[in-house]
């Protein structure tokens, strides 16, 4: 088979796959080797769907002996098969990287004849890139489910970061739809993994050529959306994960229907649903949150049409607004319209003068959302209004404002629903806030 | 709030510099000398017509030095990386705001980066991050040829991005030989291990693809377009991270089986090279 063609199939295969980013680790060049790593990452390109392309993401084979039913590679789909040789992947990779197409390798493969002997396929072709090649870019490696642990501690030597997909966000849906694989399957690698980061990263402190083991650390990845798990659920096995593995990133990926089993749904991918989480992950990651501040029991799932921080600042009202020229970094960070790289400015640039709203918009603070929650030498913006649904406008996205159903009134709007219950009497704080028991349909 | 009352007052007159780094340098010098700040800085390259008197301003390495190392040790380095770095952004007017900026930063000292406050140092801050970004971008988007063991590569853009584009792809690939053109600067930096010199180059056009090559541009093609999810397609998201004005650069954006093309005239000489 062609070169061509083993690319177009191993690289299908591959796509489902939501990971690909070249970031975590700062490794500068070497003289006779080739390649660098870059901690912030680097996307190389983008493809129609509008995700990057950072590394050459690719399965060593599409073979496999498994048959879970959510995935395009599954034994009984009838699809192509193909394998790359090691030595062809790694000509590849080098080819694609010296003309700086890519940022490095990410290796997945389907399971052929035994986890451990597709675990060793692919020590063999990092081997030639890390050994033969001098290859010192990026690599992301996926731990196979089942695989020796001694296997594992040889590739995670080679690679960058490693992965183990936990695929489902309960084990119920992991029984149903991957009866191969278990909970232990999949959370024993991860523990293995994260187990000897830490301790490489202990050794590196007292010895500096101590082997490193993925320095960029751990990532996994869940499929939302096949299952009925709520959003409450998924966050917090996703702080679960952050807290006890150390992982650098939980990856969703909205379901697609690729499968045939009756149990799976045929509708459109969740999409929305997905951008959500990820906004969701991100508080948790950069902005301080936790899951539990975010949904409760009572409201498990986010709100789709205001993002879940905006969310959550209208359901605290009692903690607004606060005063820009003295409060802590870690209360701004919780106000919307105002990110980390705009809560940093704003810190610096107080301490040469106080600031007013003009300031705040060359900080780069949305104002437009941030206005409602702020003050700046102890006044809110002057003019400002909270009345009918201009505030409303004012929180919603551009997208989210365009999906609002036309024929709603703004006083009837129950929007903040699942996202207000908090505050004594949201009705007293922002009177257009009509909260009704049921969410909006056409979610 | 603007904080005008640091920097002397504007007189009516223009300063005339070579377009060097150190001529803009010593423009900075003569400002603090006559304690006035001209109403415009012109470079000799992109001179215009005025009624003002003409100011010009002889370049001398050893003050340009003087001027940095002030700015550096007097203020923080982080406000000579600024003065620096300004210097390679396309903002119209970016030798009014290093010199406002500089008479800013000696009055107030080190926080003076920090003064978001002032327009000023919004504006330098704004136009050198742009400087960042398209540098980033061009990390990302720049694409290789190989013809003959070495590599070439041609970029488009906005800001003078060569400085921090070439220690990047010099850290990268330590032993490769490659060429990086420049055709909106019409400037190019050359690399062999272990050195790297910049030059201007009015023309520079990529060799004709050979067979090697052509394959592994195929398969990046192919791979470029299979990487997509079918029924996901967002051309919007793509354009937004990957702006439309890179794609004439990129090698899966090109509808041609192969690049070998030739590279338009280009309208300006280059300016001196910062760093």
């Amino acid at each position: 088979m062609e070169l061509f063609d083993k690319l177009t199939i191993l690289g299908y295969a591959a796509k489902f796959d939501a990971a690909c980013t070249s970031s975590g680790v700062d490794r500068p060049g070497e003289a006779g080797k080739l390649g660098n790593a870059v901690s912030c990452g680097i996307c190389h390109s983008f493809a129609a769907d509008g995700r990057c392309i950072s590394l050459l993401k690719v399965l060593l084979t599409n073979h496999c002996i498994y048959d879970c039913q959510y995935c395009v590679n599954r034994r009984s789909n009838d699809t192509r098969r193909a394998a790359f040789t090691p030595r062809e992947l790694a000509d590849l990779t080098i080819a694609f990287y010296r003309r700086n197409y890519i940022e490095g390798l990410f290796l997945s493969s389907g399971v052929v004849r035994s986890p451990d002997y597709t675990c060793e396929l692919m020590i063999r072709t990092l081997e030639l890139l890390r050994g033969e090649y001098r290859f010192g870019g990026y690599i992301h490696a996926k731990a196979i489910p089942g695989a020796d642990s001694a296997l594992l501690a040889r590739l995670g030597l080679l690679c960058d970061r490693m992965s183990v997909n936990i695929e489902m966000p309960s084990q119920q849906s992991l029984h149903l739809f991957a009866p191969d694989k278990s909970k232990h399957s999949i959370l024993g690698p991860m523990g293995y993994i994260s187990g000897r980061i830490q301790e490489s990263r202990a050794d590196l402190v007292q010895y500096r050529s101590a082997p490193a083991f993925a320095p960029a650390g751990q990532s996994t990845q869940m499929i939302i959306g096949a299952t009925p798990d709520s959003d409450f659920q998924i966050m917090t096995l996703s702080e679960a994960l952050y807290r006890r593995y150390g992982l650098k990133r939980v990856f969703y990926s909205a379901y697609l229907p690729v499968g045939t089993n009756r149990l799976l749904p045929t509708a459109a991918p969740p999409l929305l649903r997905e951008h959500r989480l990820y906004q969701a992950d991100w508080l948790l990651r950069f902005y301080g949150f936790q899951a539990g501040e975010l949904l409760d029991a009572a409201h498990p799932d986010l709100n789709p049409y205001l993002d879940p921080k905006c969310g959550w600042a209208v359901a605290h009202l009692e903690q607004f607004p606060i005063e820009v020229n003295t409060a802590p970094y870690e209360r701004l960070l919780r106000v919307p319209g105002i990110g980390v790289r705009s809560a940093k400015r704003i810190v610096a640039a107080r301490r040469m003068g106080s600031l007013g709203f003009p300031d705040l918009k060359k900080a780069g603070v949305v104002l437009k959302r941030a206005q409602y929650f702020l003050t700046c030498r102890g006044k809110m913006l002057e003019g400002l209004r909270i009345k009918g649904d201009s505030v409303l406008r004012a929180l919603l996205s551009e997208n989210s404002a365009a999906r609002l159903p036309a024929e709603q009134a703004p006083e009837q709007l129950s929007l903040f629903s699942p996202a207000i219950p908090k505050t004594q009497n949201p009705k007293e704080a922002f009177p257009w806030l009509a909260p009704t028991e049921s969410r909006p349909s056409g979610t | 709030m603007a904080c005008t009352h640091r920097i002397p007052p504007e007189r009516d007159l223009v300063y005339l510099y070579d377009g060097s780094f150190e001529g803009l340098c010593c423009c900075i010098y003569q400002s603090f000398r006559a304690r006035e700040v001209p109403a415009a800085i012109f470079s000799e390259n992109a001179c215009q017509a005025t009624l003002y008197p003409i100011h010009r301003i002889e370049t001398n390495p050893a003050i340009a030095r003087r001027v940095l190392r002030g700015l550096a040790q007097k203020v923080s380095p982080m406000a000579a990386d600024l003065v620096r770095l300004g210097f390679l952004t396309c903002h119209t007017e970016k030798e009014r705001l290093i010199l406002r900026f500089s008479h800013l930063a000696f009055a107030v000292g080190a926080g003076a980066v920090d003064m978001i406050q002032d327009d000023t140092v919004c504006a330098l801050r704004k136009a050198v991050q742009f400087l960042h970004n398209e540098a980033h971008l061009c990390k990302e988007f720049l694409r290789f040829s190989e013809c003959e063991g070495g590599l070439s590569a041609r970029i488009s853009p906005k800001n003078f991005v060569l400085p921090l584009v070439v220690p990047h792809f010099a850290d990268r690939l330590p032993e490769e030989h490659f060429l990086i053109f420049d055709s909106t600067h019409a400037a190019a930096a050359y690399y062999e291990p272990y050195r790297a010199c910049f030059f201007p180059a009015e023309r520079f056009d990529l060799p004709p693809a050979d067979e090697c090559e052509a394959n592994w541009r195929r398969l990046w093609k192919q791979y470029h377009k299979i990487i997509a999810i079918e029924g996901r397609e967002n051309p919007l998201c793509q354009m937004t991270h990957c702006p439309k004005r890179y794609w004439g650069n990129m090698t899966e954006f090109s509808s041609r089986p192969e690049i070998a093309g030739t590279v338009p005239a280009v309208k300006q000489l280059p300016t001196a090279i910062g760093r």
